[in-house]
């Protein structure tokens, strides 16, 4: 897989500093799992923590080291760690919300070429979700409601910035419109997520706009 | 300390662990009231935090070097868990260090230490316009938008001095890849 769009050197940033969103940590993490590149970037940007971390005049414990924790140490099993589950097509972070196989995933219609799946994050706040749209299709123009993150799973999209394809991400905030028109025969299968809920949903309204004629 | 982590993760070092603890709850019991919890909850984070240090030292024991990030991604997924409520989205996806390691240069202490004290050197050099940036987030626990209110500039502003930031840290320690 040759990935040639990756998240902003800030998105990474912030994911390694534990500041992104909930909805855009899951894609990130999620393009983590299909990115090398990426995986050493965040290496790297944690270092920073550490040094950081490194500055931090000490906190004075109330308690010295705890009995509680030298006793879990004694009792503590060496883990061991689970094969990889390397079957599936849906990356390994995002499988306990929508399982392993694109394939397998029961979507909703959204409009004539457009299904969804809506995905629950803990806190609720923002939005993520998986989108396939049919080959061929345009999406509509929309403005982004603050960032807004794009992995590409399956198929592919072309807009003013490119083709993106498998594993590619497309890092958008509200500076840039777009046009992104799936690939011709093979469609895009893509998961999306946003920072604020509110525009996205107004953006899932105008895809289905012109289908319903609200 | 990456020697500490070592001894805890080869052999089990009771000892090693205890002079772990003794050396970083503190500063992450620091890191945790920075991100807002009180003193209490805090020092109880920051036991937590090397507890799980020493579980990871055993599961990661055969990753060379990354030893020193361990407590602050440590530390930081368990602020995202606790303080914020959320799912930290940031644990090694399995499968993700045997795809990665062929391209990972082999970190040994040394040029890890080297690397740490160039990042070090980095920040301490850093506009103070980029360096609030990087404090409030790794620091003050806030989010690029929440650091945009703060500073009352334009989000795309906070990024691109995130971006700079990092591009400075990168070029200090590119030739030790």
């Amino acid at each position: 897989m040759k990935i040639t769009h990756h998240p902003d050197d800030s998105t990474l940033m912030f994911y390694a500093a534990g500041n992104l969103a909930e909805p855009l940590s899951a894609v990130v993490c999620a393009h983590l799992a299909m990115c090398p590149r990426c995986v050493r970037e965040v290496r790297a940007m944690e270092r920073v923590g550490v040094v950081l971390l490194d500055r931090l005049g000490p906190a004075a414990l109330s308690r010295p080291v705890p009995q509680m924790a030298l006793r879990a140490m004694e009792a503590e099993v060496a883990a061991t760690r689970g094969k990889p589950d390397l079957e599936g097509d849906i990356p390994v972070p995002l499988r306990h919300l929508l399982g392993a196989r694109i394939d397998d995933v029961c979507w909703k219609r959204l409009g004539i070429g457009i299904w969804n799946v809506a995905l629950t994050t803990q806190t609720g706040r923002g939005d993520l979700r998986l989108l396939r749209v049919g080959p061929g299709r345009a999406m509509p123009e929309h403005g982004h409601g603050g960032t807004e993150l794009t992995l590409i799973l399956r198929g592919s999209y072309r807009d003013e910035f490119g083709t993106y394809e498998p594993g590619d991400l497309a890092d958008l905030d509200d500076e840039f419109e777009h046009r992104p028109i799936a690939h011709p025969e093979l469609g895009c299968i893509c998961v999306i997520a946003s920072e604020r809920p509110a525009r996205f949903k107004n953006f899932i309204a105008r895809l289905i706009q012109p289908l319903t004629g609200f | 300390m990456a020697e500490l982590i070592n001894r805890v993760a080869a052999r089990g070092d009771a000892s090693a662990f205890r002079e772990l603890f003794q050396t970083f709850a503190p500063r992450v019991k620091s890191y945790m009231m920075r991100q807002g919890a009180d003193p209490t909850a805090a020092e109880e984070l920051a036991q937590e935090t090397l507890l799980m240090v020493w579980r990871k030292a055993q599961l990661y024991s055969s990753e060379k070097g990354s030893a020193s990030t361990w407590i602050f991604t440590i530390a930081r997924n368990l602020r995202i868990d606790r303080l914020r409520r959320e799912v930290p989205w940031q644990e090694l996806p399995e499968g993700r260090d045997e795809e990665a390691s062929d391209d990972l240069a082999p970190d040994d202490a040394v040029v890890e230490r080297e690397r740490q004290k160039r990042v070090q050197a980095v920040l301490a050099q850093l506009p103070s316009d980029q360096a609030d940036v990087v404090n409030l987030s790794y620091l003050e626990g806030l989010s690029h938008s929440e650091i945009a209110d703060r500073l009352k500039v334009p989000l795309g502003t906070v990024k691109s001095r995130m971006r700079l930031a990092y591009q400075k840290i990168r070029e200090s320690v590119e030739d030790l890849k």
